[in-house]
């Protein structure tokens, strides 16, 4: 069983090259901040440290942090220019007992985060979910489709703050 | 000479008896073999995400009843824990066991649908009258607690929308007494049969590092070996104050970790839920139920992932705060939607016709895989 600090120490000495962040000042929950293209590195090592043995993904969620630029487009709608998307992984020792929270962020015109399905394959289909409402698009991930809306939908991702519903879909009025 | 053989795709569902909603299986077929199976979900998608962050607090609670809505009353637990811990709020010693009462009970009814559907789609269909018939009891008693079968909008953050029905505790105890027999005609009836077993001992055997890698929690991992519940592990309410028993597959007609194991666990699991709320009810404090409500929820800017043990194994709640009255941003990690992966791993190998035996003990339901 390893606090948070504890780990953070650990990833401190094994990845120097990496930039890492331990976020404590949020309540209920700390994080460690992780680049996006080492994401799968240190969960590699998360997963296979004898002392770390984090075998369980419990979850891992997209977020839209919204904080870009307000713009209105050329249709008055508001859309967000700049900012980040973040990922967060929760994960879990069942063997040990210990669990924690990472965090990486993207920006958000070009969304890219290393995947960890071949790490852990529960991860496989929480990364589709995530591209599938955010967009971030998981680089080396296996079979990156969209999983709950229609294969075909163009009209970008749902759970981003500023989507905005299509007119028409094949044909039928959306706002009805 | 030779034959030619190719293969050949097979669609299973989006309607099919089986699949228990819209699910829709690619199986990819050799001959009687299946090579690969690829499941499409997302049929029942209805933007519960997207919803939360329209809707203050309190309202997302209906919403929740309606993704596992065999569990709708550990979907509402689960997400009441995780508002009051945004909120860092404690709730009356009555509210926690009424709560657990509620959540065992809806784990037998969760579990009574599992295994009569189940023994229905593979071709007994007795034991599902069986299981209804007692599951009906329970169903009963949520309707005198809070006016509702089904979705029942009854545990809010901080507390419960109704206090007990006077007959509650009576009722209850009376149908503890009348379920413990039927347990045992139901082992006769179906778990012990001799055909139900050839059906699904050694059946999509899931070996338990698998299991872990592929995320699989609840009576599939249980089934598996591992002694894992999230009652005992990661204790939340007052679960640390009961005392019960984790049944774990063994093995008994098959192999460990095989479809009978994870059917038997289920029904095991029954009798610990029973013993719970016996205790429970013994137990059972005085005290006011709405007391520690809330009358607006702005949750100071935060984020916490909570987790409980749904019948179908752990259901997980994200949520972040900005400290406004809605959520930022809320997340399920629903249980059947991480189990439902593992379908390709195990139908592979296995015949067409045990794909109804694989799909129905992993037990999902739709609801909750596309929120």
């Amino acid at each position: 069983m390893k606090t948070i600090e504890e780990i953070f120490q650990i990833l401190k000495d094994n990845f120097p090259n990496s930039e890492l962040t331990l976020k404590t000042d949020i309540p209920t929950e700390s994080f460690i901040i992780i680049p996006p293209f080492d994401v799968d590195k240190i969960s590699l090592f998360l997963r296979d440290n004898s002392d770390l043995q984090f075998d369980l993904l419990m979850c891992l969620s997209g977020v839209d942090d919204f904080n870009g630029q307000k713009v209105k487009d050329e249709n008055g709608n508001e859309i967000m220019q700049g900012g980040t998307l973040s990922v967060y992984y929760h994960l879990e020792s069942t063997t040990l007992r210990h669990k924690l929270v990472l965090k990486t962020s993207t920006s958000r015109d070009n969304p890219e985060v290393v995947s960890v399905a071949e790490i852990w394959n529960s991860a496989n289909w929480h990364e589709r979910e995530a591209y599938d409402m955010f967009g971030i698009k998981f680089i080396n991930h296996p079979d990156l489709r969209r999983i709950l809306m229609p294969y075909d939908w163009e009209f970008g991702y749902p759970l981003r703050k500023d989507y905005q519903n299509p007119e028409f879909y094949q044909g039928m009025k959306v706002p009805y | 000479m030779s034959i030619r053989t190719e293969e050949m795709v097979l669609n299973m569902g989006p309607q099919h008896p089986s699949t228990h909603g819209v699910l829709r299986l690619e199986l990819t077929l050799e001959g009687e073999i299946i090579t690969k199976v690829v499941p499409h979900i997302g049929y029942l998608h209805r933007c519960f995400e997207k919803h939360c962050e329209a809707m203050t607090y309190q309202q997302v609670v209906p919403y929740t009843d309606r993704m596992d809505y065999l569990a709708a009353m550990g979907n509402e637990l689960g997400y009441a824990i995780a508002v009051e811990k945004l909120l860092n709020i404690q709730v009356p010693e009555r509210v926690e066991y009424i709560r657990v009462i509620m959540a065992e009970l809806q784990r037998i009814a969760s579990h009574l649908v599992a295994i009569g559907t189940y023994g229905a789609d593979i071709g007994a269909f007795t034991p599902f009258l069986y299981c209804f018939r007692d599951r009906e009891k329970i169903l009963h008693l949520f309707e005198i607690t809070c006016g509702a079968r089904l979705l029942y909008n009854y545990i809010w953050p901080g507390g419960l929308s109704h206090d007990l029905h006077p007959d509650f505790v009576r009722l209850t105890r009376e149908f503890i007494k009348e379920f413990r027999p039927n347990l045992v005609e139901l082992n006769n009836l179906l778990t012990f049969n001799r055909i139900f077993i050839d059906r699904t001992a050694n059946v999509g055997i899931l070996p338990v590092e698998t299991a872990i890698n592929f995320g699989i929690t609840g009576p599939m991992l249980r089934g598996s070996g591992m002694k894992w519940d999230l009652r005992r592990d990661d204790p939340y309410s007052v679960y640390h104050k009961f005392d019960f028993d984790i049944p774990v597959g063994e093995g008994k007609m098959g192999t460990v970790g095989d479809s009978w194991d994870r059917y038997y666990v289920r029904v095991r699991e029954m009798e610990e839920s029973l013993k719970i709320i016996e205790q429970a009810l013994d137990q059972l404090p005085e005290g006011d139920v709405t007391s520690a409500i809330p009358k607006r929820i702005k949750p100071p800017v935060g984020q916490v992932y909570t987790r409980i043990e749904n019948p179908r194994g752990e259901l997980g709640y994200f949520i972040i705060s900005d400290g406004s009255t809605s959520p930022f941003r809320v997340k399920v990690r629903a249980p059947s939607f991480v189990n439902l992966q593992i379908m390709d791993e195990l139908c592979r190998g296995h015949m067409v016709a045990d794909v109804v035996a694989i799909l129905g003990s992993v037990d999902i339901v739709l609801g909750e895989v596309d929120r």
